[in-house]
């Protein structure tokens, strides 16, 4: 929202301008807060208010301002931001002001400019010819480039908690604890992605090895079946086990199938082999090497896959992205369009997710540690729902819900 | 003994258009006009006013509208900043002429449009002022500063009626006639909240600036061809003098339009 503040002064209650102008605003799909007002207390005084005026864009403030000062609105003048050139590449200059993911304006020239994208722990450039200003990061900065300065002419809107539908993303800060009944809630969410499915909205998937490891992979797939899920990002041990699941039934040696089922130790390094062998996940589909599990599903169903690797990798499968700047990226470049991200049992991988996003995506953290809950939510404390529980009855109940027709098993 | 300040047609013409009533290829009848302006000059005077005459200036044909030299209260003359400029020429003779004449001319900043007693109408304690087509509602205030009164500021929408005096004319009796549809709704419940008692004009009355008065404790100096509003003010008590303003309606104007009270308000 941009906004504007303006001052009335004189008889404008007397003269029913204040009620004019806040209805004008109104009428014109503007909004107001009334930052002060001062009403006279004899017949012959005047009054006084302020209002903060704000409205979708920024033709329509000048718009609707410009309107208003035929009522006698004054616009208040409010400061310029401060700018310091860039002293070297990658360099920020001192006092740089570090963004927040709320959206952000800045004040230049008189005019506010939106801060895009809404990242946090950026700095913000601008550019003057375009009036552009960008959350940029260090490696997006060169040598000279204008950067704001201190905290003049800068204005951070917090996302309003949402007054016009009730949803399960409603309680600020919500986690629900391990010893808390869940069932509800997954319903809940399952509506909600529902919802997000009909809306063409864009949901993300976060996923730790946990998932192929528990045997919730099965419920992944149903998800990713059911076209729930447009992308994925994990690393390069999600993929891993999945295949050597998919190719050997074991995930690091381990059977999800057989209680206490050992062996195989070596089959996640013969499966990263075949599908380096075979040139990457997607080739090793299509070659009908790879059959089954999430990769294959994600495959089957045209879902986005980013993969990233870490220091402990092994291979990496063809298609992670090793280099981090690089995969910082192409994270923040997926992450733009998404609407929900479920961050499912993987501590880091969530936290460099959650740190990159919008605060308007609603966020959901599953993790069976109750403090990676609490972290990876923090960014997110109006649009954030914690479940500390295991991943994998989290995924089949939720898979379960999806699969029943609409409106099935709703508590009447 | 009310004291009016007129000034002389002799250099009035249609010689620009800047509202909706002037027309160049339809200029005024000069003899007419001064006929007309004749009948009020006598009338006025029968009517036991005081009247003043400032010196016409050539090319400055609306000097003869001297309802818009500004505004009196008591001592104090704040002289008009006119929004168009082939008005703005009057605004040095008229503060020449009443500093002259004993008055403290307090000028407004130059960035506020102020057409002076045109939109500037003293109702009961309140001071009524038109905004949008002339004066800019920001001189309303400074105004009100000045002289320590209420202030109510009502938006005129109707081009025609482009002055407060063309559209509202107060009455002794804390009444006031009015043309409602030259105001917008707020301006509307705002004269409502603040006089108690609103003659409505009809349309076609309006047209004839039949708001447009001199009003003189009991008698009403006002253009022909409003016989509703006339039997009207008969019922209440007053006594109406119905000229023929036909010359000065064609630049926009009529009685009062050609009359400023010297002053309007005691201080």
């Amino acid at each position: 929202m941009f906004s504007e503040t303006i001052e009335l002064r004189g008889h404008i209650i007397d003269s029913l301008i204040l009620p004019k102008v806040l209805d004008q605003i109104l009428t014109r799909g503007a909004n107001f807060k009334i930052t002060e007002i001062k009403i006279g207390k004899k017949r012959a005084d005047q009054s006084f208010a302020r209002i903060e005026v704000s409205a979708q864009t920024s033709e329509e403030l000048d718009e609707l301002v410009l309107r208003l000062r035929q009522h006698g609105a004054e616009t208040v003048e409010r400061a310029n931001v401060q700018l310091a050139k860039a002293p070297d590449d990658g360099v920020f200059p001192h006092d740089f002001y570090v963004t927040t993911n709320q959206q952000t304006f800045v004040r230049f020239d008189g005019k506010e400019i939106e801060v895009r994208p809404a990242m946090m722990d950026s700095a913000i450039a601008l550019d003057r010819q375009k009036r552009a200003a960008h959350a940029v990061k260090f490696f997006d900065v060169s040598k000279g480039d204008e950067i704001v300065v201190g905290h003049q002419g800068i204005r951070v809107v917090p996302v309003q908690r949402s007054t016009s539908r009730t949803d399960v993303f409603q309680f600020i800060n919500t986690t629900v604890d391990a010893d808390e009944p869940k069932s509800a809630v997954i319903r809940e969410l399952g509506q909600e992605l529902r919802r997000a499915r009909e809306a063409k909205g864009k949901i993300a998937i976060v996923g730790g090895p946990a998932i192929v490891r528990t045997g919730a992979g099965e419920h992944l797939e149903r998800l990713i079946e059911m076209q729930y899920i447009n992308r994925l990002f994990a690393g390069n041990a999600f993929a891993a086990y999945d295949v050597e699941r998919a190719l050997f039934g074991t995930s690091l040696g381990k059977n999800p199938d057989h209680a206490f089922a050992g062996g195989g130790h070596e089959n996640h390094m013969r499966a990263i082999n075949i599908i380096r062998e075979c040139g990457g996940i997607a080739a090793a589909v299509q070659k009908k090497i790879l059959t089954r599990g999430i990769m294959h599903a994600c495959v089957k169903h045209k879902v986005d896959i980013v993969l990233t690797g870490s220091i402990r990798d092994e291979g990496p499968i063809p298609g992670v992205t090793t280099d981090v700047v690089e995969a910082q990226k192409i994270m923040r470049e997926k992450l733009a369009d998404v609407t929900h991200v479920l961050l499912l049992g993987t501590v880091q991988h969530s936290m460099a997710v959650a740190s990159m996003l919008a605060p308007t995506v609603k966020t959901v953290c599953v993790d069976i540690d109750s403090a990676a809950v609490e972290r990876a939510v923090e960014h997110q404390p109006l649009q954030s729902i914690g479940l500390v529980t295991d991943v994998e009855p989290f995924l089949r109940e939720l898979a379960d819900c999806l699969a029943k027709p609409k409106n099935a098993g709703r508590e009447k | 003994m009310r004291e009016l300040l007129l000034c002389p047609p002799d250099h009035y013409g249609i010689e620009y258009e800047i509202n909706p009533w002037m027309s160049r290829e339809r200029g005024a009848e000069v003899a007419v006009a001064q006929q007309q302006w004749k009948g009020l000059h006598e009338t006025l005077l029968k009517l036991d006013c005081k009247i003043e005459l400032i010196a016409p200036q050539p090319k400055l044909p609306d000097m003869v509208f001297t309802a818009n030299a500004g505004l009196t209260v008591g001592k104090k003359f704040i002289p008009s900043n006119f929004r168009h400029k082939e008005r703005a020429g009057e605004a040095p003779h008229f503060a020449k002429w009443m500093a002259e004449h004993g008055y403290e001319v307090h000028w407004l900043s130059s960035n506020l449009f102020f057409e002076g007693e045109g939109d500037a109408l003293f109702g009961g304690d309140a001071l009524f002022c038109g905004y949008k087509f002339r004066s800019d509602i920001q001189s309303h205030r400074a105004v009100g500063e000045m002289f320590g009164c209420l202030v109510i500021s009502v938006e005129l929408v109707d081009p025609r009626f482009y002055h407060l005096d063309t559209c509202f004319c107060p009455l002794p009796d804390g009444g006031a006639v009015w043309f409602p549809a030259a105001f917008d709704e707020y301006g509307q419940r705002a004269i409502r909240e603040h006089v108690r008692d609103l003659i409505d004009v009809l349309p076609e009355e309006a047209a004839h600036f039949s708001c447009n008065a001199v009003v003189l404790d009991r008698d009403i100096v006002l253009p022909e061809g409003a016989p509703t509003l006339v039997a009207t003010l008969k019922e209440r008590g007053y006594r109406c003098h119905e000229l023929p303003m036909t010359e000065f309606l064609k630049a926009g104007g009529a009685c009062k339009c050609l009359t400023m009270f010297m002053p309007q308000r005691e201080a």
